[in-house]
């Protein structure tokens, strides 16, 4: 049986599943050189996201040590991370509507 | 190292021998399927560009006609055409032929219609057979391949895998001094910056942020959320949140060598190495511009699975996703979720994909060949007058 989830950047601010991961389950992360442990608040799908911290609402959540998008609610540590909880910053058309 | 494939007349390697009826218009699309269903070996392009496109857009479909037609993996090609439509059919098949090899055209309103164009059609393409079967494969040097990598129905296991692979194999074919190319500007944005770093030259740089910035503007202009077009509703079951999500974890598929050059859609490369063209994140449609370009095969990506293939060039395809390998096996040629598993590295699945290239080239199909998936499309840039 393989790792439960990977971080793929140490300053990664999410972690993604390697199976399929139950509400409640205790994950074992490498980070660098520490051994860090989550508890997870939901289910987590194969290859989906949850937080390795605290992220609060406008923060920006960072995978592979970049940037993909912004925390549009605050986010627990060990919450799903997806598009309920985090927002695109580009290819946003819509903010340029609601500036006009 | 050595691999089979088809010198042609001006020097350039194909790894297939294609005989193409490539029709300049929609209008000419069915004649043009009825030619080549009389003939082992053809296979028709069949389109709805060709007619009421002005400007660039009109450039666009005829430049693409031609790459696609001196595509080295195309041994010889009949171009149909109506005769009233704005593609230039004579002038297609006279810019084929440059390359050396033999393309023909016909005009369906010259003809006389359907059934004698069919007839004068298949009888050129019939003639075309005979001889593009006498065409004998020979040693070249691994520097002929020029690889397209394209990525499609991806998931996070894309980012984690696949694309690392097939960056893997665009990499140690670079060190053979090969070409490879990767496109789909969309899944750039949002990690230009980290591409910018490895521009050849600071124009080249500057190229690639502004193909990025053009295509941002058009979801913009367009006043809508890209999300939902792109990440598609299936990148995002599959676990990918933003479009920056997903272009971070494509472009490892580009590897990590320095870039060369941008190209247009169907542009084709000017030197060895690495290059971007600027392409829809539309599979069928960037394949075809890659194609269009020179590519002689492609590697293609992906996590939900996808049984895409071409008219032209072999597609092999990869997934980063063990549960669709299992699912689609009909479609992936290879099951790279041996990295997620953790059962192997990148280093080892990359060496057996590249592998999988060379036997590739060297004439085993793909499972998308074996199945005849030639998925088709042409990019557009603007509506039909």
């Amino acid at each position: 049986m393989g790792k439960q989830a990977i971080v793929v950047h140490e300053s990664d601010n999410v972690a993604t599943s390697l199976r399929d991961l139950k509400k409640g389950e205790e994950v074992l992360l490498e980070i660098g050189d520490t051994e860090n442990k989550v508890v997870l608040l939901n289910d987590i799908p194969f290859a989906h996201k949850f937080a390795l911290k605290n992220i609060d609402l406008g923060e920006n959540v960072i995978k592979y040590g970049e940037v993909i998008g912004k925390a549009s609610k605050p986010i627990k540590m060990g919450e799903h991370v997806h598009v309920h909880n985090i927002e695109s910053t580009r290819g946003r058309g819509d903010l340029e509507v609601d500036k006009r | 190292m050595k691999v089979m494939g088809y010198v042609r007349p001006d020097g350039k390697v194909g790894f297939r021998n294609h005989l193409l009826v490539i029709p300049s218009s929609v209008c000419a699309s069915e004649v043009a399927m009825r030619i080549a269903s009389h003939v082992e070996g053809a296979i028709a392009l069949p389109n709805q560009h060709g007619c009421c496109q002005v400007g660039a857009d009109m450039d666009l479909t005829i430049n693409t006609l031609i790459g696609l037609g001196k595509n080295p993996n195309v041994a010889a090609v009949l171009v149909v055409g109506l005769g009233c439509e704005g593609v230039p059919t004579s002038k297609v098949a006279e810019e084929i032929s440059k390359t050396g090899k033999k393309a023909e055209y016909i005009i369906i309103q010259h003809c006389g219609g359907t059934l004698r164009a069919e007839e004068e059609g298949a009888r050129i393409v019939r003639s075309l057979a005979q001889e593009v079967a006498k065409l004998e494969k020979e040693e070249v040097d691994i520097s002929q391949i020029t690889l397209a990598i394209e990525c499609g129905g991806s998931d996070t296991t894309s980012g984690l895998a696949s694309n690392p692979v097939a960056g893997y194999v665009s990499d140690k074919l670079i060190d053979h001094g090969g070409t490879s190319m990767f496109s789909e500007t969309t899944e750039l944005i949002g990690a230009e910056h980290t591409l910018v770093k490895r521009a050849a030259t600071k124009e080249i740089g500057e190229k690639i942020l502004e193909i990025v910035k053009n295509c941002e503007l058009k979801a913009e202009k367009m006043g809508v959320d890209m999300r939902g077009g792109q990440p598609t509703p299936g990148n995002i079951e599959g676990g990918i949140s933003t479009i920056e999500e997903k272009s971070l974890g494509c472009i490892y598929k580009g590897g990590t060598k320095p870039i060369e050059g941008v190209l247009n859609y169907g542009e084709a490369p000017a030197g060895k190495g690495l290059y971007i063209m600027d392409t829809p994140g539309q599979d069928i449609e960037s394949i075809t511009g890659m194609t269009a370009g020179g590519a002689n095969v492609v590697i293609f990506t992906t996590g939900r699975g996808t049984p895409t293939g071409s008219p032209i060039v072999p597609v092999i395809k990869i997934t980063g996703n063990p549960e669709t390998f299992k699912h689609m096996q009909d479609n992936i040629d290879i099951n790279v979720g041996t990295v997620v598993e953790g059962k192997e590295t990148i280093q080892q699945t990359g060496e057996r994909v590249f592998n999988e290239m060379i036997e590739v080239v060297n004439g085993k199909l793909t499972k998308a060949e074996a199945l005849k998936h030639r998925e088709f499309g042409m990019y557009k840039l603007t509506s039909t007058f």
